[in-house]
């Protein structure tokens, strides 16, 4: 059991490690990739073409003032960050990087733990999530992130439905909660040449998960919560320092964690199409693998970054309209005809 | 001593210890927060039972779902202020002090008395009875009334809400 | 089957351990010069009027309470998505009438007009 405890810790120092140093490459390329799209430099001050910037914002947040209202909760307000980034890390848990590799003579999974609730575990620590927003919210004593802190829980839980509702039809085609036989499931083709990712067989399911996706980590066109011209900082209005760097890291993770679901649930997540055929060494095909994943996983992120800089944001009723007048009865629509058609 | 019971006597621990806070705490708040800790070391305990869709149903129903209405209710109603809600002593305090005194003691009485006839022996497909797969299969053959009733149920609390929150009913 | 859970404890562990660390790390670092206007609450500049302890408004009430009964809803879909291809067309029908009871209670939400932000 001691035994256990420490290669997982290993384990979850490496993740953590890595979706780290992601987000700060992430947030670079956010800012480069926006100030491209509205003719601008962005930062290249900080280090060869502004690279350092992201690691220079956190040394300054560090060094910040951590001011608490006079009338905000002091435990709360200190507990609300704790709660999203807490949530944000451990959700990678479940998530399969890669197919079984060999090293030092043992064989192993290249995901955290394989336990037969899978996908449920990151559904459930998702919406544990929701407290951080909303406790931050609550406990500023501040007009502004109540209302920002109450509007976001209402639209995350909103849009969660649509969430858990469109993943049913991937569990029906592959039978199983556990995240590396749906990718397994995926290696298949249709037709001898078409690979059996999940996103030909459920092209709704996709789109409904991708909209909610966006919805869950508080991106634009849905990143009401904090709009603006309306309602300031929203729910961390009243943060500074590293609580509020760390609500902007769990923003970040979350969106990697969403790009690594959507890969593995719909886009055959290490799955690389005909690699399996070239006669690569085991080692080389599973590290050809990781990469895949990487690469899918970048492309997705790249897909939100540009969607954020291009679409103008919703207003709050045209949001709350979409979640449950649009997307649940799609969801629960796909549900029906998924079945349908696997019973004809 | 195994993982299982050193697992067993921390979470017991832990949801004693959270239900205890929850109930002395003046805020309101912090009670619902001490009670979503509760319910996380429930989902621990279910674990060490071998109950796994159970244990991650907890969380995400109780924890992520039951409870974030519970906050919403808090600060709907504003009972954030503390003040407002302490109150003296009373025979309204008196009754239900007494009630709960004699359910502990039957509680006691049945825990240190009653001869149980339920098997102690580890179960061997345990394992397997907690998993989804087998959740599933139960659910719906040998239980499907009663899981069509739900259907019923849900509908019916649908309505109440809506009726209780909409007061034109146009 | 419990030891295949180690992984996960130790990551919510550890996720909430970085926080805490992060949090405490800010009060360490971070300067400490308090005024009296600075630890006001944030109102654009003006002077804060009254508490944010508001009522409001209970649309937010309704959405948590239909988020839970369709929640509970998706959760009865799990089991039954990963068992579906084992339970044939019967399985198929029990939740076909499952569903159909709920978008009954759907229809009425929309009709009584509980979704509308306005």
């Amino acid at each position: 059991m001691g035994m256990e405890i420490l290669v997982s810790t290993a384990k979850f120092l490496i993740v953590m490690t890595v979706i780290l140093v992601s987000v700060i490459i992430l947030v670079y390329l956010e800012r480069r990739i926006s100030a491209f799209i509205q003719n601008r430099t962005g930062p290249n001050r900080v280090g060869p073409y502004g690279l350092f910037q992201a690691i220079a914002d956190v040394v300054k947040l560090l060094l910040k003032e951590d001011i608490v209202p006079k009338n905000a909760y002091k435990p709360v307000h200190d507990l609300a960050p704790i709660i999203s980034i807490g949530a944000a890390l451990s959700t990678f848990a479940v998530i399969p990087v890669g197919n079984t590799i060999e090293l030092f003579g043992t064989t192993m999974k290249l995901m955290i733990a394989d336990v037969n609730i899978g996908i449920l575990y990151i559904l459930s620590v998702t919406s544990i999530g929701v407290y951080g927003i909303t406790l931050a919210g609550w406990s500023s004593n501040n007009k502004y992130s109540l209302l920002g802190g109450l509007r976001s829980s209402a639209q995350l839980i909103s849009y969660e439905l649509s969430m858990g509702l469109s993943i049913i039809g991937v569990l029906m085609i592959s039978g199983t909660l556990r995240l590396d036989q749906i990718v397994q499931h995926q290696t298949m083709y249709i037709g001898g040449w078409l690979p059996n990712w999940n996103i030909f067989l459920q092209p709704v399911a996709f789109i409904t998960f991708v909209v909610a996706a966006f919805a869950e980590t508080n991106r634009l066109p849905f990143d009401l919560p904090e709009a603006e011209p309306e309602l300031v900082g929203g729910y961390h209005t009243e943060y500074t320092g590293l609580k509020f760097g760390l609500f902007f890291l769990a923003e970040y993770a979350n969106m990697i964690t969403a790009a690594a679901v959507i890969t593995t649930l719909f886009l055959g997540g290490w799955h690389l199409p005909y690699a399996e055929n070239l006669g690569l060494s085991a080692f080389t095909l599973s590290l050809l693998q990781v990469l895949a994943f990487c690469a899918k996983v970048t492309v997705i992120l790249l897909f939100f970054i540009v969607t954020r800089w291009t679409l103008p944001r919703f207003r709050y009723d045209q949001l709350m309209d979409i979640g449950w007048k649009v997307m649940l009865p799609l969801a629960i629509a796909n549900v029906l005809v998924t079945g349908l058609i696997l019973v004809l | 001593m195994t993982l299982e019971t050193i697992l067993f006597y921390a979470l017991s621990f832990v949801s004693v210890g959270s239900a205890l806070m929850m109930i002395t705490r003046r805020s309101p708040v912090m009670s619902a927060l001490y009670l979503i800790l509760n319910f996380f070391a429930l989902a621990g305990l279910y674990l060490t039972l071998h109950a796994q869709f159970i244990a991650v149903i907890q969380i995400l129903v109780y924890a992520g779902a039951i409870m974030v209405l519970f906050l919403f209710v808090i600060m709907l109603l504003n009972l954030g202020d503390e003040k407002k809600l302490s109150e003296k002593m009373s025979y309204k305090k008196i009754i239900p002090a007494g009630l709960s005194f004699g359910l502990l003691m039957e509680l006691l009485y049945i825990v240190s008395y009653a001869k149980s006839d339920l098997p102690l022996t580890h179960i061997e497909r345990a394992t397997e009875i907690g998993t989804v797969e087998y959740v599933g299969k139960a659910l719906f053959t040998d239980f499907l009334f009663p899981f069509e009733v739900t259907s019923i149920l849900l509908l019916a609390a649908i309505i109440g809400a809506v009726v209780l929150a909409k007061k034109k009913l146009d | 089957m419990l030891e295949g859970y180690i992984p996960i404890f130790v990551m919510l562990a550890g996720g909430a351990a970085f926080g805490i660390v992060m949090v405490k790390l800010n009060e360490l670092f971070g300067p400490k010069h308090p005024t009296e206007e600075k630890y006001t609450t944030y109102e654009s500049g003006m002077e804060p009027v009254k508490s944010a302890r508001e009522r409001f408004s209970i649309k937010f009430y309704m959405v948590a309470v239909l988020f839970i009964l369709f929640d509970i809803e998706v959760v009865f879909l799990y089991p039954w998505a990963v068992t579906f291809k084992g339970l044939g067309v019967n399985g198929f029908i029990t939740m076909a009438v499952f569903i159909f009871i709920l978008l009954v209670g759907y229809y009425y939400v929309w009709r009584k007009g509980a979704l509308e932000w306005d």
